[in-house]
This record gives C-alpha cells, sequence and structure tokens, in this order.
C-alpha cells in the first residue's frame, strides 16, 4: 500500500470512529488504537501516541462547546487535573517499560469495562447531602442550572475520587484513552457529583490529561507525523460532525451497537496480547 | 460576593472555550499543510509501521521540530501543528491561573501552578 492510499484509508476510518464517538457518547478513543493495531498493523506504541493526540483533538473542540452551558466546575476540575496529570506521567513512564502484549490485554480490560459501564444505568441524583468538611475547604462544592432552576451540590468522599482520577490518568498515559467513563465515574459515583457536571467536567479534563502524556511520547519519538495526520483530522471531522447530528439522531441502537463492537474489539486485543502477536 | 464569583468563573470559561477552540482549528490548518506538502513529495511511496523505530531527533524535540517545519518539510509542519495541539490545553491552564489570581483565589493560584509545571516537566523535563 501507498502512503496515500494509506492515509485516506486512515482518515476515513478515523472519522467513522470519531463521528459514533460522539453520537453514543462513549468518545473515539476507545476503537482508535484496536483500529490501527489490529486492522492497520501499526505498532501500538505508535497507536497510542496517534490515539493521545486525537483525543486532545476531540475534548478540546467538544469542551468549548461545553463550557458556556455553565454545567463544567473549573474548581473540580483543575483540583482533580493535578491526579490525572501526575497519573499521566506514570502511565506514559510504564509504556515505555512494560511489554507491547501486557498494554494490549490490559487495553482489553479496560476496553470491556468501558462497554459494561455504558450500558449501567447510573446512580439516581442525590439531593440534600450534608456538606463533606474537606470539600468545602476546597471550595468544590458548586450549582448548576438544572429543569427547575439553580441546583446546588455537595461534593463527598473527595480522596476516593482523587485516587480514581490518579488511576484514571495513568491509564490514558500507558493506554492513550481519554478515560472519560473512569473519570464520570470517579465524579458521579464516588464524589457524588451531579451527572452532567460530572461528563462536562470530565471533557474538560480529558485534555489536559492528555497533553501530559503526550508530551512524553513526543519526546520519546512514539508520535509519528506520517500516521497521526490522517488519525487527528478524520477524528476531528467526524466528531465536529457527530456533535452537529447530535439533536437530530436517535442513538439507542447505535450505543448497543456500539457497545457490542467494543466488547468484540476487547476479546480480540486480549487474544492478540495473549498470543504475543500485538 | 459569591454571585460575582459564579459571573468571574463563567467569564474565564467562556474566554477558555474561545482559546480552545482556535488552538484546535489552527493546528488543525497547520497539520493539514503539512499533510499537502508530504503526501504530494511522499504519497506514493509504501508504507510501514509495522516495525517500531522511534521518530529522529528532529521530530522529537521543540527546537528539532521549529527547525523541521521552517524548512517546510512535510512531516515538520505535521508536528509542528500537533506541538500546537499538545500546547492549547497547556495554554488553557496557563490562562487559569490569572483567572484565579484575578478572584484573589489563593489555594486555587497554587493547584493550577501545580498542574501547569506537571505539563511543561512533560514536555520539557524528560529526554
Amino acid at each position: 500500500m501507498t502512503i496515500l492510499e494509506f492515509s485516506l484509508l486512515l482518515c476515513f476510518s478515523s472519522m467513522l470512529a470519531g463521528l459514533v464517538g460522539a453520537l453514543t457518547g462513549l468518545g473515539g478513543g476507545v476503537v482508535l488504537v484496536p483500529l490501527l493495531t489490529l486492522f492497520f498493523k501499526v505498532d501500538i506504541r505508535y497507536a497510542v501516541g496517534a490515539s493521545l493526540v486525537s483525543v486532545i483533538a476531540t475534548s478540546s473542540g467538544a469542551a468549548a462547546a461545553y463550557v458556556k452551558e455553565g454545567f463544567s466546575n473549573i474548581r473540580i476540575g483543575m483540583f482533580l487535573e493535578i491526579a490525572t496529570t501526575l497519573g499521566a506521567l506514570l502511565g506514559a513512564q510504564l509504556a515505555a517499560h512494560v511489554s507491547t502484549h501486557a498494554i494490549a490485554m490490559v487495553f482489553g480490560v479496560v476496553l470491556l469495562f468501558s462497554a459494561y459501564f455504558s450500558r449501567k444505568p447510573r446512580s439516581p441524583a442525590q439531593r440534600d447531602v450534608a456538606a463533606d468538611p474537606l470539600a468545602t475547604r476546597l471550595r468544590l462544592n458548586g450549582s448548576f442550572p438544572d429543569v427547575d432552576g439553580v441546583r446546588a451540590y455537595n461534593v463527598q468522599h473527595v480522596p476516593a475520587g482523587w485516587s480514581l482520577m490518579f488511576v484514571a490518568g495513568a491509564l490514558s498515559g500507558l493506554l492513550g484513552i481519554g478515560s472519560g467513563a473512569m473519570k464520570v465515574l470517579a465524579m458521579d459515583q464516588a464524589m457524588r457529583i451531579p451527572f452532567k457536571v460530572s461528563t462536562t467536567t470530565s471533557n474538560f479534563m480529558i485534555g489536559v490529561t492528555a497533553a501530559a502524556s503526550a508530551g512524553v511520547y513526543l519526546s520519546r519519538g512514539y508520535i509519528d507525523p506520517g500516521l497521526v495526520m490522517p488519525v487527528m483530522l478524520g477524528v476531528l471531522a467526524g466528531s465536529l460532525l457527530g456533535a452537529k447530528l447530535l439533536v437530530r439522531v436517535h442513538t439507542k441502537y447505535l450505543r448497543l451497537a456500539f457497545s457490542l463492537v467494543i466488547v468484540a474489539l476487547a476479546i480480540e486485543m486480549l487474544y492478540n496480547g495473549l498470543k504475543a502477536r500485538i | 460576593m459569591n454571585s460575582k464569583r459564579n459571573w468571574t468563573d463563567q467569564r474565564i470559561e467562556n474566554t477558555l472555550g474561545v482559546l480552545l477552540r482556535s488552538g484546535v482549528l489552527l493546528s488543525a490548518v497547520v497539520v493539514f499543510i503539512g499533510a499537502c506538502i508530504y503526501l504530494v513529495r511522499h504519497g506514493l511511496a509504501p508504507v510501514d509501521y509495522r516495525v517500531f523505530r522511534g521518530e529522529p531527533a528532529d521530530l522529537r524535540s521543540l527546537r528539532g521540530i521549529i527547525r523541521s517545519a521552517l524548512a517546510l518539510r512535510g512531516r515538520g509542519i505535521i508536528q509542528f501543528g500537533l506541538l500546537l495541539l499538545i500546547a492549547t490545553p497547556v495554554a488553557r491552564v496557563a490562562f487559569s491561573i490569572f483567572g484565579f489570581a484575578e478572584e484573589r483565589d489563593r489555594m486555587y493560584v497554587a493547584f493550577t501552578v501545580v498542574v501547569f509545571g506537571i505539563l511543561l516537566y512533560s514536555l520539557l523535563g524528560p529526554a
């Protein structure tokens, strides 16, 4: 295959991944690395580098749309970014020392987890919980515009949430994904932050987290311009298109189908990792 | 006081939103220009990403990338565009330092400086 054919094919596939990722809210990042390694036979370290860069592009583009609505909490985001960026540095360091088979297997497990998480019903909204002293001191509590007026919320379990965020950052640096599902889990389930605030704040954090590990990948030579170019442009175009279509498309069956694709890719990654083919 | 804080938060977030979007757009344009040069010159060469080699030194360091981009090499320009993209969230964090300083929120100025330091370390620190 020539570079031109390869680039066009890769650009088109990445656009599809970005489109479906935006429509389902699962992000295109989770399928990029399996796509590159399983179908395009790219070395997983190059694939992770390409995916990290694309994650920055989509999350920064999407975050710009979200912040206007006043859901995200920049204090929660900044406080937790200390954890995610430290984790991302650790993850990027690990990527250099762990075998590619092991990375593939961890990837498979994380994919299964995100498929499960996307099917799981979210926890009921907590109202009127008492303020946590640590959260109050850190000024994390906030409010957001809900259907029935402005709703205030109190953040809980700060140390647990912070630790989960560190793990989310490490996975992001090791696997080149946004770790959006895990970030939302830490905020929504552990810290009891309302779902809408969790998802938008998570989106805001993904770019900063990915930038921390992308720097390490770049200086280590894992970011190949010829490979990243079609992926980044494709995913960006796809996710922008997806955000435009989102209001008009019914996504229930698409989400189900995409979850099944993720499970299939997860099994494929685990199998290839075990067989030491990746 | 609280409403003033919210108002400033909102204003900071709006500015950040514009910053993020422009950064992504600018980097996409630079990457696209680099891609055209790269594909015109090397589009018909065979492709191979199966074997991991790592990138040459001039596509790894800040100085090398800028030099390569100024020499109008396709891969150098693409890499410079990607560097702009990576710098976009970093700029967002840097801007937030001033935002929190304006609100006289010392604790969050400190938190943001820590995040900014980690990001700088990752970009410039380890080789």
